[in-house]
């Protein structure tokens, strides 16, 4: 492919003097991945812009010819009220408690699945059937499991009366939604740290071994500072997860007992109460609290994201 | 001796852990509903409180449902098919060729596969009324094709960069025509890779449950997560759990089926996307 009748202004600088056959790869490479790009931002871009425009007016669907220009309104009104501000907290209760225990029960899991020679496929397997249950069904099965009424948990918890009702009460029942959260997202984080723990050579253990360290410095001085970029893109990528946080409470307690995450009350603005001025101001919210979390979390913990990016 | 001990502990705990819930929810769909409204009935269905069949036999002839399971499986295979040949372009491009904003390319993918899928909703919902894709088919693959494009591309590329590329011009220059040379070297290279990041992304199109409830209103197209959720029996008060957790399983199968079959292949894909080796 020589090059066609494109004016050389028109096309994109690069280092002096670029061949043909430069040029023409750079052409067939950005027409390659223009559709991948465009899908992606028209889902995405194109709404959030939608959402900061419609998040500047009084409107809602149930009076639809009645749209009054309140500029930045709504956002004082979602950030003076104490229900976001509880929301939120509630939200980076479900992040930090469930990717803390996950990490600690996720590297365990992957440390057994590192050992294990015999029943690979029996253990692979099994791992991932929480990851690809449909995260509706597993809400089901633990409410159905901490409910008084069918359940089997109380009757499993020596310390539980029969009768307790899980979910009467703030405190429990974000227990045990973070219970179903756990189980569903502990068997990623596992892999993904079995990733990492394959990366960590086994020579240097070794080494650590003959020098005479115990069990607990070789974890702590060999293994984990050789998996530290596989720990910090696993944290990232499930804190973020753990903050968007949906289904599961939908599903267990409605947002009742003050259980409701951050985007439960976008959703509930939005869509049940057909709020779209107040709701788009929410998704705007919403969307640059996930850009702090990544944020913080990138900053906090260096995380190399070159890692998670795979920049070859 | 010890570790040998330890591990053995370690895949029981790993068993127990990632199917407990999975049997009691199938021991759950063969309990009778006077069985479970009793107060704390047990693990296991108790003798006489079984109801074998039934409620499977309930929800299959709920019309709703099964309406529900076809939805979920035309536009999950669906979105699956383009979402995997628009990100295989993609792929491609990023692992073999040099060009301006390949960086572009990974960072919006890496900034899409965090964004607050809620955040959309509004907006969205919004505009597919107005261009009357609302409660159609293709309303549910659009968004599930960006938010798996992702995930896809990723997976793919890291495979990509695996398959030793040259074996194309060695066939050329063996005397095979090009296409000959990317049928018969490179299409058997790539499908495992391809066929990978087609699971993970059939995966998150069944699993999804926020476009399922916000974008759909009627069973034209309301997937199956959403209409589990939506199912009450009736009584709306006292929700049917028995016939839910038939419903449940029924909409696990798939999943069970080609985690069976596949779980090899998953998890490579899954690390591998990852952590770069």
């Amino acid at each position: 492919m020589s090059s066609t009748s494109v004016p050389a202004a028109a096309l994109p600088a690069q280092k002096s003097g670029p061949s043909d056959r430069a040029r023409a790869e750079t052409r067939l490479g950005q027409k390659l991945v223009a559709p991948a790009i465009v899908l992606m931002l028209v889902v995405t871009a194109f709404p959030m812009l939608r959402a900061i425009y419609l998040s500047t007016f009084d409107y809602a669907l149930t009076a639809p010819d009645d749209r009054n220009f309140v500029g930045l309104g709504n956002y004082l009104t979602a950030l003076t009220d104490p229900l976001f501000w509880q929301t939120t907290g509630v939200t980076v209760l479900y992040m930090v408690v469930t990717v803390a225990v996950e990490l600690v029960i996720g590297f365990i899991f992957a440390m057994v699945m590192h050992r294990v020679i015999f029943a690979r496929g029996v253990i692979r397997t099994s791992i991932l059937v929480p990851y690809g249950i449909i995260t509706v069904v597993s809400g089901f099965a633990w409410q159905f499991a901490f409910s008084f009424q069918n359940g089997f948990i109380n009757g499993w918890l020596p310390f539980v009366g029969d009768e307790f009702n899980w979910f009467g009460d703030t405190t429990p029942a974000v227990i045990a939604i973070m219970v179903s959260e756990i189980w569903k997202t502990t068997p990623f984080m596992s892999l993904l740290l079995l990733a990492g723990l394959a990366q960590v050579s086994e020579d240097m253990i070794e080494a650590a071994k003959v020098d005479g360290a115990t069990w607990t410095q070789r974890l702590t001085k060999v293994i984990l500072p050789n998996m530290r970029a596989a720990i910090m893109v696993a944290v990232l990528f499930r804190a973020l997860d753990a903050y968007r946080i949906f289904d599961n409470i939908f599903v267990m307690t409605a947002g009742a007992q003050r259980t409701e995450s951050i985007s439960f009350l976008t959703y509930r603005q939005t869509i049940e109460q057909f709020q779209l001025g107040l709701g788009s101001a929410l998704s705007v919210l919403l969307f640059l609290s996930v850009l702090l979390v990544a944020f913080l979390i990138v900053k906090l913990f260096r995380v190399d994201l070159a890692q998670a990016r795979q920049e070859s | 001796m010890k570790n040998r001990i330890g591990t053995v502990v370690g895949c029981l705990l790993i068993l127990v852990w990632c199917l407990l819930p999975v049997a009691w929810i199938i021991s759950l769909s063969f309990k009778s509903e006077a069985a479970i409204t009793t107060g704390s009935p047990g693990f296991f269905p108790a003798d006489g409180a079984g109801a074998g069949w039934d409620n499977y036999k309930a929800v299959w002839d709920n019309e709703q449902f099964r309406r529900a399971i076809l939805n979920s499986i035309g536009i999950s295979l669906i979105a699956t098919l383009l979402s995997v040949i628009v990100a295989t372009l993609a792929a491609y491009a990023i692992a073999r060729l040099e060009f301006r904003g390949k960086k572009l390319v990974l960072t919006i993918s890496l900034a899409i596969a965090m964004f607050p899928v809620v955040s959309l909703i509004g907006p969205l919902f919004d505009m597919w009324r107005a261009i009357g894709l609302y409660d159609t088919w293709p309303g549910l693959i659009i968004p599930y094709m960006s938010f798996t494009l992702p995930l896809a591309i990723w997976t793919l590329s890291a495979f990509f960069r695996e398959i030793p590329w040259e074996m194309e011009q060695a066939a050329q220059v063996d005397g095979a025509t090009s296409w000959q040379a990317f049928r018969k070297v490179i299409v058997p290279l790539a499908a495992p890779g391809v066929f990978t990041a087609a699971i993970l992304t059939f995966f998150f199109a069944w699993n999804d449950f926020v476009f399922g409830i916000s974008l759909t209103s009627t069973e034209n197209a309301r997937p199956i997560p959403a209409s589990l959720s939506f199912f009450v029996g009736a009584d709306p008060f006292n929700r049917p759990a028995s016939l839910l957790a038939a419903g449940a399983v029924i909409a696990t199968i798939p999943i069970i089926v080609i985690v069976l079959i596949f779980q090899r292949k998953i998890v490579a894909g899954l690390t591998s996307g990852a952590v770069k080796g």
